[in-house]
């Protein structure tokens, strides 16, 4: 049986700010429950106080405004993967949407609920890091703050969101030309896998050479990161076999994996080479 | 425990229920409304033996909160087939298909099924296979079911 609990389901940011006043720590946001509800039942969290995010429609939205791509918190999975402008501007945030947990999940998990339940293996991670992604907060009495993906995440589940604060949409700018991107979602089966790995990446290529490069793996830290280090070495360079093996070498600096029943450190690690080695090389060849 | 009063379209049927702020929907639809062709499985999203439609959307009933689905419309297995009986093409090619053994994951398939097929009236065996993805099948290894989702193509 499921706890006993409140529920709120505010229609609007100031309802939903009136409504937890005074019961701070006792709050979980809910939206598309595909994690929520499993943790309720599990009892792993005993909150006092649901509150269903859902009415803020505002908060479900996808739009280009001039070189910014703005994607509402409540964005789901199945939105993200049928939108044109994520097809065509951010294709892998197309591709980790489209690979998270399966068809009804995906009818539900939204983008905001993905980053604020902050598994090391959060599927959506990964690209809006190497998409250099802004998180947009609100908090109470009007306040909010914007956040840098890659200063958002402090541990398994842990965000640097105060307990009254919920994401409201996140930005990345819109790639441009030179940039392409790649990404690869590893697990022990097609669907309703928790990665074993990721890798998502945008490289700036000037015919075969990488000006920059942004480089995100998942799954492999206490949290998704960006891999400086892999980026230095393909800052500049041509993407060569040698230049591959230095980034394999360089990832495994960079990461802190676990053994747990999905795999062991050791195989992570090997994993993590292989998959970063094909990733290049399929942004490389041009995909987007 | 609290309750609350919620209004919900069942199969056509408007429905006011008082149900507590933690009921599942999968159960209300099961003991309140005694539509027991959604299944209570795994209960905790990865089976989709409780996949119903809300507002048109197929959606795992074991992870929604009754109180959540509140104005909503939603369709059950129950409510495919035609007032008069007339089963829908994906129901008929089940049956003639072999596509059904238990049948406990057949309520679920069944709305993949339909929902595939009203979307993507040509879907490849690729595709079929994808849309099913969140739906387990303990007894067919699958293959009838595909043939049945297939066998709707014209």
């Amino acid at each position: 049986m499921m706890i006993e609990t409140e529920y709120l389901a505010p229609r609007n940011i100031d309802q939903l700010f009136e409504g937890i006043r005074g019961r701070i720590g006792q709050v979980k946001f809910m939206a598309g429950c595909t994690n929520v509800l499993p943790s309720l039942r599990a009892r792993a969290i005993s909150p006092g106080l649901l509150v269903d995010l859902t009415g803020l429609e505002e908060m479900a939205h996808i739009r280009k405004v001039n070189r910014v791509i703005s994607v509402g918190a409540l964005t789901t999975m199945t939105a993200l993967v049928s939108s044109e402008i994520i097809q065509k501007e951010s294709p892998i945030l197309a591709s980790a949407a489209r690979q998270l947990g399966n068809p009804l999940t995906r009818n539900r998990a939204t983008i905001g609920g993905n980053l604020a339940d902050a598994s090391p293996a959060a599927d959506m991670a990964p690209p809006l890091l190497a998409l250099e992604a802004t998180i947009h907060t609100a908090g109470p009495e009007g306040k909010g703050r914007e956040i840098p993906l890659d200063r958002f995440f402090l541990g398994p589940n842990k965000t640097v969101l105060g307990e009254d604060e919920i994401i409201t949409r996140i930005t990345i700018p819109k790639p441009e030309d030179p940039w392409k991107g790649s990404h690869i979602k590893f697990g022990l089966r097609n669907a309703m896998a928790i990665s074993v790995a990721s890798v998502a990446l945008m490289l700036e290529m000037k015919e075969n050479v990488c000006r920059k490069a942004r480089v995100a793996l998942g799954s492999l830290s206490p949290t998704p990161i960006r891999a400086y280090l892999v980026e230095k070495e393909l800052e500049d360079r041509e993407i060569t076999d040698e230049v591959l093996e230095r980034c394999t070498v360089a990832v495994n600096q960079e990461i802190s994996p676990i053994s747990d029943i999905r795999g062991s450190a050791d195989y992570r690690r090997q994993v993590a080479a292989v998959l970063l080695k094909r990733a290049i090389r399929q942004a490389h060849m041009g995909r987007k | 425990m609290k309750k609350q009063t919620i209004q919900i379209t069942v199969n056509g049927e408007k429905h006011e229920l008082d149900v507590e702020l933690n009921a599942l929907l999968i159960n209300v639809l099961r003991e309140e409304l005694s539509l027991t062709g959604a299944k209570y499985a795994c209960g905790n999203g990865q089976c989709g033996a409780c996949t119903v439609l809300i507002d048109g959307e197929s959606v795992l009933s074991c992870l929604t909160l009754a109180v959540a689905a509140d104005g909503a419309e939603i369709v059950t297995i129950e409510g495919l087939a035609k007032p008069d009986g007339t089963l829908e093409p994906v129901q008929e090619a089940f049956l003639d298909n072999a596509a059904i053994q238990c049948g406990f994951c057949t309520p679920g398939m069944v709305i993949m099924g339909k929902e595939l097929l009203d979307k993507n009236p040509l879907p490849t065996e690729s595709e079929i296979r994808e849309h099913i993805k969140g739906n387990l099948c303990r007894c067919t290894g699958y293959h009838s079911i595909v043939r049945a989702i297939k066998s709707c193509i014209k």
